[in-house]
């Protein structure tokens, strides 16, 4: 330090300091700018996702009309004398499926949400959560697996018509893999009510199953609300099961027992096959892909609305 | 005389207690359900693809031949992929989770990023692979590169690291930043010395989150047209490549008993890839967790 000291004045040390304090400022000023580049890459995204869509769209309007897309009852696109491009039948295909993993994923969610946050003890709990958690970390392509070689064919063994590629092996197991979501995100509703809330029904004379269903189901209503809508977005784009497991065959009715096609199938059929580079058929993946986009986005409004509007406060 | 009337009590008590017990087994049985699929499911893949699964399939590439077919070209393909998602998502997810947290301003732009980001947490993966077939595979003729397929994934993943690291970033006290600036320490300095270090064991834990997330998905994949069969390894960036998702699907999707149980192994490789990422995940949270 001394020895340091030995050559110059304390003002020249000062101004030395000074110096490298100038150039941090100047890092100073350039860093914010750089992380707020970053941060605009996924605003960014989205305009890309959105400019993406309605461009190519566009395209395919050009060909086909709006009012064909929306209102006739035929998808076929590889026709090569009658093409139709009716997005009913793909529409029909995704909703049967949604239909049905919502039939099967909001009793056994809501009901295995109910039993963490009522009933099981903390150490139930800590096993069950993480289980929950690994399920829905599997690959949907595994799912899509499971449902091709275990579900259909054990559905087929009760169901007599049933085809290999059917609406209800593929929904069976979308309500399989949203499950987790609803149970782990109405159990964080649930688990918010207070306890005084619990505690004052209890003394009140209620069994635990009425606590549940009259004070805490009532309470929770919004978020548990949003967690369904945010199953049914997440069921809604789900493709690798679809694209496994329901066939390729655009149908506009309310058969669950024959091969369907969903919006996702379709796009992963497309992209697999060797359709060329603006073709039609290349456009009207991009049209399903808004009409998808915009279903989605509508659900995730909705779910995002209900949890801030209808919140209780406590 | 007595106020209370013990044969009323119980006679309206039972039915309730009853209903109480019957749907508490209910709830259980709903919840074991989830058990037991998962039960169902891993035994189906193991009795499946064991017999499949040895070093010679490790090794292999595809082949139209079910005894000579291998994940090798795959396996390698999703090693590839991760090596070009972790430092670009690391990157962009971990600087915007710093803007957010320390430099953003209460106002309408701010608020505007994280509407974004949650509404893209929302969006299909099957869009952003429609995204990607157009700005990576077309316009910037990227082709199904390793690099187009890294981009898309990288921008799919974004939400969950910036999340995650968020989360991270706010959980370091204020003390110590406090502490920081007492020391005459500037803001950028308090970041990079004081801040993330502390706030590393939860960036890690989201990003390999983000990553197994990464590994796991097929569907933008399949619409940037990655092939389904390549017998080769990329050698740059630039080159063509599969990975295991794509292979799996390859295998499934081919009417032949012998294909299923080749993608059962396929499923038992990736899983296993899957538990590895994320027993590495458990380990960082548990070593490096400290607690203020």
């Amino acid at each position: 330090m001394a020895k340091e000291l030995a050559g110059r004045s304390v003002q020249e040390m000062i101004s030395e300091k000074m110096q490298s304090k100038r150039q941090g400022t100047s890092l100073e000023r350039i860093v914010p700018i750089l992380l707020f580049i970053t941060a605009a890459v996924s605003v960014l995204t989205t305009i890309g996702i959105v400019l993406t869509l309605i461009f190519e769209t566009i395209l395919f309007f050009n060909e086909v009309s709006l009012k064909e897309f929306l209102t006739a009852d035929k998808w076929y696109p590889f026709s090569e004398t009658q093409a139709s491009y009716g997005i009913l039948p793909l529409v029909s295909g995704t909703f049967k499926v949604t239909g049905i993993a919502i039939l099967v994923a909001v009793p056994i969610g809501l009901a295995a949400s109910i039993y963490l946050s009522e009933y099981a003890s903390d150490r139930a709990r800590r096993i069950i959560k993480p289980i929950f958690e690994i399920l829905a970390g599997i690959p949907t392509i595994v799912y899509g697996y499971f449902a091709l070689t275990f579900v259909t064919p054990l559905l087929i063994k009760f169901i007599p018509g049933l085809e290999i590629f059917n609406a209800l092996s593929p929904g069976i197991v979308i309500g399989i893999m949203i499950t987790p979501m609803i149970a782990s995100l109405s159990e964080d509703a649930m688990s918010s009510v207070p306890n005084a809330m619990r505690e004052g029904a209890l003394a009140l004379g209620s069994t635990k199953f009425e606590v549940a269903m009259k004070v805490v189901l009532p309470a929770a209503a919004s978020g548990i609300i949003a967690s369904i809508v945010l199953a049914v977005s997440r069921a809604i784009g789900e493709t690798m099961i679809v694209a496994v497991a329901a066939g390729s065959s655009p149908n506009l009715n309310w058969n669950v027992t024959g091969s369907i096609q969903t919006m996702t199938a379709y796009i992963v059929q497309v992209s697999q096959g060797d359709v060329g580079y603006g073709t039609t058929i290349y456009y009207s993946i991009y049209a399903v892909g808004m009409t998808l986009f915009l279903f989605t986005l509508l659900m995730n409004f909705i779910a995002q609305f209900v949890s801030r509007r209808y919140r209780e406060e406590y | 005389m007595k106020y209370i009337d013990d044969r009323k009590v119980i006679s309206t008590m039972k039915p309730r207690m009853a209903r109480n017990m019957i749907f508490r087994s209910l709830f259980l049985l709903a919840t074991l359900f989830g058990l037991l699929v998962l039960g169902i499911l891993l035994y189906r893949i193991l009795s499946q693809g064991l017999g499949y699964l040895d070093l010679q399939f490790l090794q292999s590439l595809p082949s139209r031949r079910p005894e000579q077919a291998g994940v090798y070209t795959a396996l390698i393909g999703s090693v590839w992929l991760m090596a070009v998602v972790a430092p670009i998502s690391l990157f962009l997810g971990v600087g915007t989770a710093i803007y957010l947290e320390e430099y953003a301003s209460k106002n309408v732009i701010t608020t505007f990023i994280q509407i974004n980001i949650s509404n893209l947490a929302g969006v299909p993966s099957i869009v952003f692979g429609l995204l990607g077939l157009t700005v990576f595979v077309r316009a910037l003729f990227l082709g199904t590169s390793v690099l187009a397929a890294g981009l898309t994934m990288s921008l799919l993943v974004l939400p969950v690291i910036i999340v995650a690291s968020r989360e991270a970033i706010r959980a370091v006290p204020k003390e110590l930043r406090e502490a920081s600036y007492g020391l005459g320490a500037t803001k950028w300095q308090t970041i990079i010395r004081i801040v993330l270090p502390a706030a590393i064991p939860g960036i890690l834990t989201g990003a390999i989150l983000a990553l197994s997330r990464a590994i796991g998905e097929t569907a933008p994949l399949v619409v940037l047209g990655l092939p389904l069969f390549v017998a080769f390894l990329p050698k740059t960036v630039f080159d063509i490549f599969t990975v295991l998702p794509m292979q799996i699907y390859n295998w499934t999707s081919r009417p032949q008993e012998e294909f299923h149980a080749l993608a059962a192994a396929g499923i038992i490789v990736l899983l296993s890839l899957l538990i590895l990422l994320n027993t590495i995940a458990v380990f960082i949270r548990n070593k490096y967790q400290k607690r203020y």
